[in-house]
């Protein structure tokens, strides 16, 4: 069903991958195009293309990219590692920061600290991550010189080791930093919101009445109950990681799956995208299952 | 200093240099790495199947063709070391360079040449195949002589042995494969003085140096990086922050190149693009009223205000065409009547075409800001002379698909003249290269007797002064029909560390002079 889709619609945007390519070629003719429309074969119907592309999906195989002239499965697991580092680190970043300033923010609620989190994060939410990646970059790169400004190592270093890791780490912290922000001024709104919320029920009353030290009703008594709406956003955040992060990674040039999908995309590369629109809608089903477990961790009330 | 010590100094300079390689290069190891940009990434780097733009700055550093061409596109020996023409000007003999190895190790001999000419190329490569149509035999005399016989004379054909329009390819690889699917494809083997070593797909493409490279002292770096940043701010500020040192033209905005230039250990070139000759203009719908009416065409071109063009938007590294040829590129009459911005002649020949007042579509080209900016100011003109116009957005797919179908009124466009007027210029206007499909065709779909006549009287005259006759007559007619509206002649600039020595040594640029580069 999403494979059927997908294919119309990638299929309705004008040009295709041959034009494409003739045109980047600065000559061509007609022997050309045939050429190639046969070897990716789209000189066949577009019925007979979509049942060839969907008889291929049921036996797990997603086809040939027409232009790197590689199987798609093996471009896009030649991009997950890199996606995978840069998302993770900076859903984990969020996710820490994020909560830990919502939960300073709500337990000292109308004070200077929790005014000074609130614009922070509105901030943060509003501003447009095109814009924040290119100051980082102008700031530490260019002005300061601390960090790498693109890649995710030091081509032609040779390292090996912990130098390795710590090229990575610094390659990291600039985009990691930039994409987790956003984030977590979401989580810091959300957990500041929904914590309030709590405060005001009747057990934590109650827990305050039987004398139950102030920073374990935060922690146990608050923080808990208010985590139900902060692991669903989660969740969601955690089923696109797959995908990348199309604008980070094109502003520091990271190797991901979002600019993968976005050089296929504007390339008319119908396989590789459809592989990739494939490959992470699976993910996000998958992930949702997993929010789904968590919350029973999360909250014992609710079951399976 | 005084005179006697002046000529010293002058003539030990001399002394130290031979063949344009400086002495000193030869004696030192090789040292030293180049970090390029390269944007897009190119689809393949295998160059007798992929001719784009990436896969040349790439590949033309691996693969070598027989010849290489200096500023002023006259033939130099490469693979060939010396040629000789009959007098029919129809039997080429070329003499290769002797113990020329492939990258693998086997020896380059003239049955490769046939084979990249008479077998690969002419399966693979569109643009070499409409020149080849004159090619009755290539034959391999002796493993050093290689012999093609055309069926007419074809003025150009000296200018068709640059790597990008037939590079070698090796036979001992390729013959009897399926050469589009072949895996070696993946990993390239020329003759060239750089070899692939490593692609990261999305990062980095690394070439290393050749050490059996068959001209001493060549190359003189180890390592060139070719970097993949896929947002034009991002690749300005790699320059910037000194992660590269090279930026081949396009890769940066105008604005950027600007600014870039003045940084301290930074300069900027605009040789090397003597071949390709990037000539821009405006694309015109001659099937359509009111675009079929002369007067209308002739309207365009002098409402456009190109000197603006070239200063606001492409920051002096543009120059106003004066016709159909680029001044590059051979046989291009410089002598042809100046058209500048006229209003008030724009508004007359709009009276006289009997233009109703239809509203226009523009297709920008979707290649960046530059071009953004260009179309918007063809609009302003475009209606204060009185013409309506409306821009269609689209994406390099939706370009290509309306050019190909014609369905554009008015499409900006820039295309590369190889040199010659036969190779590069004849192809967008005589009447047999009307054909949907192609966007470097006779797209406008102008169909002018005379100009065709020209034109193939032209390709097929081997007598330069009768050439450049027939040629002065093609511009000047073509000047007064205006099929499309020239815009400019682009000098792309190369931006770059004063560091790199020679980065650029001949008429193609970066594309064959990266590996011949060397670091200070």
């Amino acid at each position: 069903m999403i494979a059927t889709v997908n294919f119309l619609l990638v299929r309705a945007a004008p040009g295709d991958p041959v034009s494409i390519m003739a045109g980047e070629a600065g000559a061509t003719d007609e022997q050309f195009v045939a050429q190639l429309r046969q070897q990716f074969g789209l000189d066949k119907s577009l019925s007979t293309q979509l049942f060839t592309y969907l008889g291929h999906v049921l036996r797990l195989d997603l086809g040939y990219s027409y232009r790197q002239q590689q199987p798609v499965v093996d471009l896009i697991i030649d991009r997950l590692p890199a996606t995978l580092l840069l998302t993770g680190t900076a859903f984990v970043l969020s996710i820490v920061f994020g909560i830990t300033l919502g939960a300073i923010a709500s337990r000292h609620a109308g004070r200077w600290i929790d005014s000074a989190i609130t614009v922070l994060s509105l901030v943060f939410y509003a501003t447009p991550l095109y814009w924040l990646a290119m100051m980082a970059v102008l700031v530490f790169s260019v002005k300061l010189d601390w960090l790498p400004a693109f890649g995710y190592f030091t081509v032609g270093a040779d390292l090996t080791g912990s130098a390795k890791l710590l090229d990575m780490a610094r390659h990291l912290v600039l985009p990691a930093t930039t994409l987790g922000l956003f984030y977590m001024a979401v989580y810091a709104r959300m957990t500041r919101a929904s914590m309030l919320e709590v405060a005001q029920m009747d057990f934590v009353k109650t827990a305050r009445a039987k004398g139950v030290p102030e920073g374990r009703i935060q922690r146990r008594h608050i923080l808990r109950n208010a985590m139900l709406p902060v692991v669903t956003l989660a969740g969601i955040q955690a089923g696109s990681m797959i995908g990348g992060a199309v604008l980070t990674e094109t502003v520091f040039a990271w190797p991901g799956i979002g600019r993968l999908m976005f050089d296929a995309l504007l390339q008319r590369d119908y396989n590789l995208l459809l592989g990739c629109f494939l490959f992470t809608a699976a993910m996000a089903v998958l992930f949702n299952l997993l929010t789904d477990l968590v919350y029973t961790l999360v909250d014992p009330r609710i079951e399976l | 200093m005084k005179r006697r010590q002046l000529f010293q100094a002058g003539s030990a300079a001399v002394g130290l240099t031979i063949a344009g390689v400086p002495i000193s290069a030869i004696s030192q190891a090789r040292k030293g790495t180049i970090n390029v940009l390269v944007q897009p990434e190119p689809p393949g780097l295998m160059m007798g199947i992929v001719q784009n733009g990436p896969t040349q700055l790439i590949s033309g550093n691996i693969y070598e063709g027989l010849l290489r061409y200096n500023e002023k596109l006259e033939p130099q020996p490469q693979l060939a070391t010396s040629w000789t023409v009959s007098d029919d000007a129809k039997t080429y003999t070329f003499k290769l360079k002797p113990g020329v190895k492939w990258h693998d190790g086997k020896p380059f001999t003239a049955d490769d040449v046939v084979f990249s000419c008479d077998v690969f190329l002419r399966k693979t490569h569109a643009r070499l195949r409409a020149s080849l149509a004159f090619v009755e035999s290539i034959k391999a005399l002796d493993p050093l002589t290689v012999e093609f016989k055309l069926k007419s004379s074809f003025g150009p054909f000296l200018g068709l042995f640059e790597n990008g329009t037939m590079p070698m390819v090796p036979k001992h690889i390729y013959e009897g494969t399926d050469f589009l699917t072949n895996p070696a494809n993946a990993t390239p083997v020329g003759t060239g003085p750089l070899k692939f070593k490593e692609w990261v797909k999305g990062s980095y493409i690394q070439l290393v140096a050749n050490e059996d490279y068959h001209q001493p002292g060549v190359p003189a770096i180890e390592n060139v990086y070719f970097h993949v940043i896929p947002d034009a701010a991002s690749r300005a500020t790699a320059f910037e922050s000194g992660k590269v040192d090279v930026v081949p033209g396009g890769a940066v905005e105008y604005f950027d190149v600007e600014r870039l230039s003045k940084l301290p250990g930074a300069a900027v070139t605009t040789k090397g693009w003597e071949f390709f000759a990037p000539h821009s203009w405006l694309w015109i719908n001659n099937r359509k009223a009111p675009m079929d009416n002369v007067k209308f065409r002739q309207a365009i071109w002098a409402a456009i205000d190109r000197e603006a063009m070239a200063k606001i938007a492409w920051f002096g590294f543009a120059k106003p065409a004066n016709g159909p040829f680029n001044s590059n590129i051979a046989h291009h009459a410089a002598d042809l009547p100046k058209v500048t911005r006229d209003l008030n002649r724009a508004k007359k020949l709009l009276a006289e075409s009997g233009y109703k007042g239809e509203t226009l579509r523009l297709l920008p080209l979707p290649y960046g800001e530059s071009w953004q900016r260009q179309a918007e100011i063809v609009r302003q003109n475009l209606t204060q002379a009185g013409i309506k116009v409306e821009m269609t957005a689209t994406d390099v797919a939706g370009w290509n698909q309306r050019l190909n179908e014609w369905d554009y009124d008015l499409a900006f466009t820039y295309v590369y003249q190889y040199g010659d007027p036969a190779l590069g210029v004849a192809r967008n206007y005589v009447s047999t290269n009307i054909a949907k499909g192609s966007p470097f065709n006779n797209v406008e779909g102008y169909v002018n007797p005379k100009v065709d006549e020209l034109f193939n009287a032209g390709a097929g005259e081997p007598d330069k002064a009768k050439r450049a006759a027939l040629y002065r007559e093609v511009q000047k007619i073509l000047v007064e029909d205006v099929p499309v509206a020239w815009l400019h002649e682009i000098n792309f600039p190369t931006l770059y560390r004063t560091k790199i020595k020679n980065p650029v040594t001949s008429g193609i640029g970066l594309n064959d002079s990266l590996g011949r580069a060397s670091v200070a």
